[in-house]
């Protein structure tokens, strides 16, 4: 069945600089310095990673992320726990905007 | 003065193979597959399985290994200096991790280093020249002969290690080795995959953690992991799955921290290991349905810059009956060292014959070359 996710596309990431080589070393380059331990470890940035790819609901990071956490030393107590920080900030930015609604309709109700 | 208050249970008898019985309490994650009879217990069983799995990456694109360090530069793997002479006392063991390469277990009674052959590795040991003793099994504080053969190496002023797997010195019998390794100096060597319990439990049996807990507090009183030099504290990790190990220092910083604020335990360095797809670990990837996936991600991460550090090259490994080969891992798939012509021994070693002979490897190989590489002194790179 063809679908618009393939799973053999995460490999072949690096084939993105096929139309532009300039940029796509400039965005790998990056991207490796972003993920090397600073101020944060090496770890945590995978956890951040983890719970953003849950957030932008993207396969691909799923997959790599939950490798790269278990790789870096988390375990799926911290993981679960990454993603319900991903989705309590999904669901408090709904559930926030109620006060724009609340203020609404103390405007046009008696 | 200990922490460790917990009444001991003692759960079995266990012959040592001398003719006493000690009492044994492990956690277990599985039994041994010689006690379940399993055709995998046969390395040429090992070997089928490794070599199905159809393998085109690498620096050969063949999936084997001898190429793959020819295509690096490695015409013949031969060693460099002997430095560690490694000793596995035996298979018998408190515990049965699901990961084991020895397939150990409390059912491995028979296959235990009788004194006659400790005095052959006094004797090899002498003759050749390694500064450290390294001392492995099952559980080697289980031999008989365990700190007779401790005494003899610290006299000798070797560096003596023990590879420990903790829950063995809450044993009541064993209590006292943290005090008795301090006073000898012995460098402790311990196994816990992580720093929570979840996945050590997983993959050791339940109730690990909070004995290995419990023991490195017993060795932290004793003077272990205070960065004192002649007291070191080493722990071991290995992935709890079908993933390669994290990068040492990284993961080392966070055990410390994580160790210390959560339960005031302090170690001195880590050694991120790698699985090699080998034994219980490999009867675990079969069950996954993940043997390929497994030596695909090893050879996909064959690391060249590893090869000269590989600990082939550096360590003897002698097997409970005196046999002699390259690493534990070739010891545990009978892979004997290639001396030309019969068995080696252990009561034979001539090591003007070890500097010329060239190292064995097969498909598991991967294992110690992948990513930052792996050996039983950690990462390589």
């Amino acid at each position: 069945m063809e679908t618009y996710y393939k799973p053999e596309h995460l490999p072949r990431f690096g084939e993105i600089a096929e139309g532009n080589k300039e940029l796509a070393d400039a965005f790998f380059a990056y991207y490796g310095k972003v993920f090397q331990d600073g101020a944060l470890s090496a770890r945590e940035k995978a956890l951040i990673a983890l719970a953003v790819a849950h957030t932008v609901q993207c396969p691909y990071c799923i997959d790599a992320y939950t490798s790269a956490c278990l790789e870096k030393g988390s375990d799926l107590e911290q993981m679960t726990e990454a993603v319900h920080v991903a989705t309590a900030i999904r669901g408090g930015a709904s559930l926030v905007h109620g006060v724009q609604m609340l203020d609404q309709v103390k405007k046009l109700v008696m | 003065m200990s922490r460790d208050t917990q009444e001991f249970i003692a759960l079995e008898l266990l012959s040592t193979g001398d003719g006493a019985l000690i009492e044994v309490e492990g956690p277990r994650a599985t039994t041994s597959m010689r006690h379940r009879r399993a055709p995998l217990t046969r390395p040429d069983e090992q070997f089928r399985i490794l070599d199905a799995a159809d393998i085109t990456s690498g620096p050969s694109g063949s999936g084997v290994f001898d190429r793959d360090l020819k295509a690096s530069g490695w015409p013949q793997l031969k060693p460099a200096t002997l430095d560690i002479f490694q000793i596995n006392l035996g298979k018998l063991c408190n515990m049965t991790c699901r990961h084991c390469h020895v397939d150990s277990g409390p059912d491995r009674v028979d296959e235990n280093m009788d004194r006659e052959t400790v005095e052959a590795c006094l004797c090899a040991i002498d003759v050749s020249g390694a500064h450290t003793v390294d001392l492995t099994g099952g559980a080697p504080e289980l031999n008989p002969h365990f700190e007779y053969l401790v005494d003899e190496c610290v006299q000798r002023g070797k560096h003596v290690m023990d590879r420990c797997n903790l829950t063995i010195l809450t044993v009541r019998r064993y209590q006292h080795l943290p005090h008795w390794f301090a006073e000898r100096g012995v460098e402790v060597i311990c196994s816990l995959p992580h720093y929570r319990k979840l996945g050590t439990d997983a993959q050791r049996g339940k109730g690990t953690y909070d004995k290995s807990l419990r023991a490195l507090r017993m060795l932290n009183d004793a003077g272990y992991g205070q960065g004192d030099p002649t007291k070191p504290l080493t722990l071991v990790t290995n992935p709890v799955g079908a993933y390669l190990a994290g990068s040492q220092a990284s993961l080392e910083a966070e055990w410390k921290a994580a160790l210390a604020t959560n339960h005031d335990v302090y170690f001195d360095r880590l050694l991120a290991l790698n699985n090699m797809p080998m034994s219980r670990y490999l009867e675990w990837l079969m069950e996954k349905g993940m043997v390929a996936q497994y030596l695909e991600k090893l050879v996909n991460a064959f690391n060249p810059a590893t090869i000269a550090g590989l600990m082939c090259r550096n360590t003897l490994s002698v097997a409970w009956d005196g046999t002699l080969y390259d690493c534990d891992f070739n010891q545990q798939l009978d892979m004997t060292m290639d001396l030309g012509g019969t068995r080696p021994h252990v009561s034979d070693f001539d090591l003007a014959a070890w500097r010329k002979h060239v190292i064995r490897t097969e498909r598991h190989c991967y294992g110690c070359t992948a990513g930052a590489g792996s050996g039983c002194g950690g990462a390589i790179t």
